[in-house]
């Protein structure tokens, strides 16, 4: 069931000179929401901007009925959430999506950019369940890291940038962990980095998973304009994704 | 709310508020937010005779109080919305209105046949105003032959109210509307989206696929005011307007400016439940006002 109400911002935090934490807090209590799971934020107040921004969930918290967002400053809309502050009001439409599906014994999550986000809850929930996931992160450089106590509270977690600032220097496909032994691998970020995982899942047989980041309008699957080409045609990426199995996936 | 109550045609609204076609799906992806049944009608996503994949991707950019799609009828084609979708929806209290489109008479003509045999199915929407298929499509509303020649042929086989909807990319849309009159169409809906453009300037390449198309959402609400209030000096039937309403305010401008019921399109995206508010933003200003019926304010201007 999908939901559309207003949480009050509890707390705000910039992590980088682009990236921004929002934590929200419903007043009703939550319904589950799976790993991978987006929400359709809008600004309250006057806004320049029509429509609702798709943003994936990096966390949620039952106990306090709170959900995370890591927000990267694009365009309008998100400058404008950049700059809500703390016991202002969202609008929430959410959980949407289809979300991540818990797999294998020795999975791989491997994020970049702002992609990293959802991988946060999936690397969670996997820890919940006894398993401590390889976690991938790729950054252009030191500047751009955010903070990462919480991933290393549930994975072992692995960097690389770009110029070697920090972590290995290189693609995140060029570094050592991602060629170790995984059973299964998750990835959200830019399209070149999903796509040459993608390439090396196929080739090596491993079972893959994408997060795509379409352009988005509904959220909900009426507008059709999110649609990714798949090997069975069109598929919104709203609802049938935003989660694709790569074998399906025609870039 | 015998206030909202109207009759178009042969055709009850419990309100004059619906939801335009292609921005709430088939009402089943918005069941989770309101009771779809309470709108005036549900006008579903546009049917062609055979399935279609659309428009590839990048189908979707936002502009200044708007967004450009070029979805381009992606849809499962008439013969699976008669056998499964139809279904799903024909418990529906309120009227769901099938939203018809062609790449030729054929084509238009084999569609409302078969959604003529369907029984909870009381009136169709011809779409020959869609800017974003190669053939046919908007070809037929812009030109008062062919628009003619589309809504005669459907109106010789479809027995039930036929809706036509009009596109505002015409030089003037009351010579159209008076076609589509004489051939026989029962009320007109307007406007469709309106052509536009949008360019990605670093990187100097259009930010669509079909590189022009469809303009909806309030950056297009004065071209449908002034496209439902020039019609609705130059013909007998009623118009059910739409373009840009995002509230109550806005649905009664189209009422003031001749249209008898309104549609509600892009704002669906941005706020589900926005229909079930216009039906009782407009109700409250009847009441301030102290209007007995809708409609003693309809085409006052």
């Amino acid at each position: 069931m999908k939901h559309c109400d207003n949480f009050v911002v509890s707390e705000k935090k910039f992590l980088n000179s682009s990236f921004f934490k929002l934590k929200l807090k419903s007043k009703k209590t939550l319904p589950e929401i799976n790993p991978g799971q987006f929400v359709e934020v809008q600004v309250n107040s006057d806004s320049k901007v029509l429509l609702r921004r798709p943003i994936s969930i990096n966390d949620v918290d039952s106990q306090t009925n709170e959900i995370s967002l890591i927000i990267q400053t694009v365009g309008q809309g998100t400058k404008e959430l950049a700059k809500i502050s703390e016991g202002e009001e969202v609008s929430l439409i959410y959980p949407l999506g289809n979300g991540f599906k818990l797999e294998g014994e020795s999975p791989i999550l491997v994020g970049g950019g702002v992609g990293i986000a959802p991988l946060l809850y999936l690397a969670k929930q996997f820890h919940a369940k006894g398993i401590k996931p390889n976690v991938l992160l790729g950054f252009r450089s030191k500047d751009q890291i955010i903070p990462l106590e919480e991933f290393e509270k549930y994975s072992n977690l692995y960097i690389s940038t770009q110029d070697g600032s920090i972590g290995e220097k290189g693609l995140v496909t060029e570094n050592k962990i991602f060629s170790a032994s995984h059973d299964v691998i998750y990835t959200c970020g830019p399209t070149p980095m999903m796509k040459a995982i993608s390439d090396y899942s196929l080739k090596n047989n491993i079972k893959c998973y994408a997060s795509l980041e379409n352009k988005m309008a509904c959220g909900i699957g009426a507008c059709l304009c999110c649609v990714q080409n798949t090997t069975e045609g069109h598929k919104c990426t709203c609802t049938e994704g935003p989660v694709f199995n790569v074998k399906d996936i025609i870039w | 709310m015998e206030k909202l109550k109207i009759q178009i045609g042969n055709l009850e609204f419990q309100n004059p508020v619906m939801t335009a076609s292609g921005t709430f799906g088939f009402g089943l992806e918005y069941e989770d937010f309101f009771d779809v049944q309470k709108l005036g009608a549900i006008i579903v996503k546009g049917t062609t005779g055979e399935k279609r994949e659309g428009n590839p991707a990048p189908r979707m950019c936002e502009t200044p109080m708007g967004m450009i799609n070029a979805v381009g009828l992606q849809n499962k084609g008439v013969d699976y919305f008669c056998e499964n979708t139809y279904h799903q929806i024909k418990h529906y209290k309120n009227n769901v209105i099938v939203n018809v489109s062609g790449s030729s008479i054929e084509e238009y003509v084999k569609v409302a046949e078969k959604i003529n045999e369907l029984e909870h199915i009381p009136a169709i929407e011809l779409n020959i105003s869609c800017p974003n298929v190669k053939k046919g499509g908007m070809g037929f509303g812009t030109d008062t032959k062919m628009a003619f020649e589309v809504v005669d042929a459907v109106r010789k086989i479809y027995k039930k109210h036929l809706i036509v909807k009009l596109s505002p990319n015409v030089t003037s849309i009351a010579e159209i509307a008076k076609a589509v009159e004489s051939a026989g169409a029962d009320s007109v809906s307007m406007i469709n989206t309106v052509l536009g453009m949008a360019i990605d300037a670093e990187k100097r390449k259009p930010l669509l696929s079909t590189i022009t198309a469809g303009l909806s959402g309030p950056a297009i609400k004065p071209i449908g005011l002034r496209c439902v209030y020039q019609t609705s000096k130059a013909i007998k039937i009623p118009i059910i307007g739409l373009g840009g309403i995002t509230n109550a305010t806005d649905a009664i401008e189209y009422i003031l400016a001749g249209a008898s019921a309104i549609q509600i399109g892009t704002q669906n995206f941005v706020n589900p439940s926005v229909g079930l508010e216009v039906i009782e933003g407009m109700k409250e200003y009847l009441d301030r006002h102290n209007i007995s019926h809708i409609w003693d304010i309809k085409g006052i201007i």
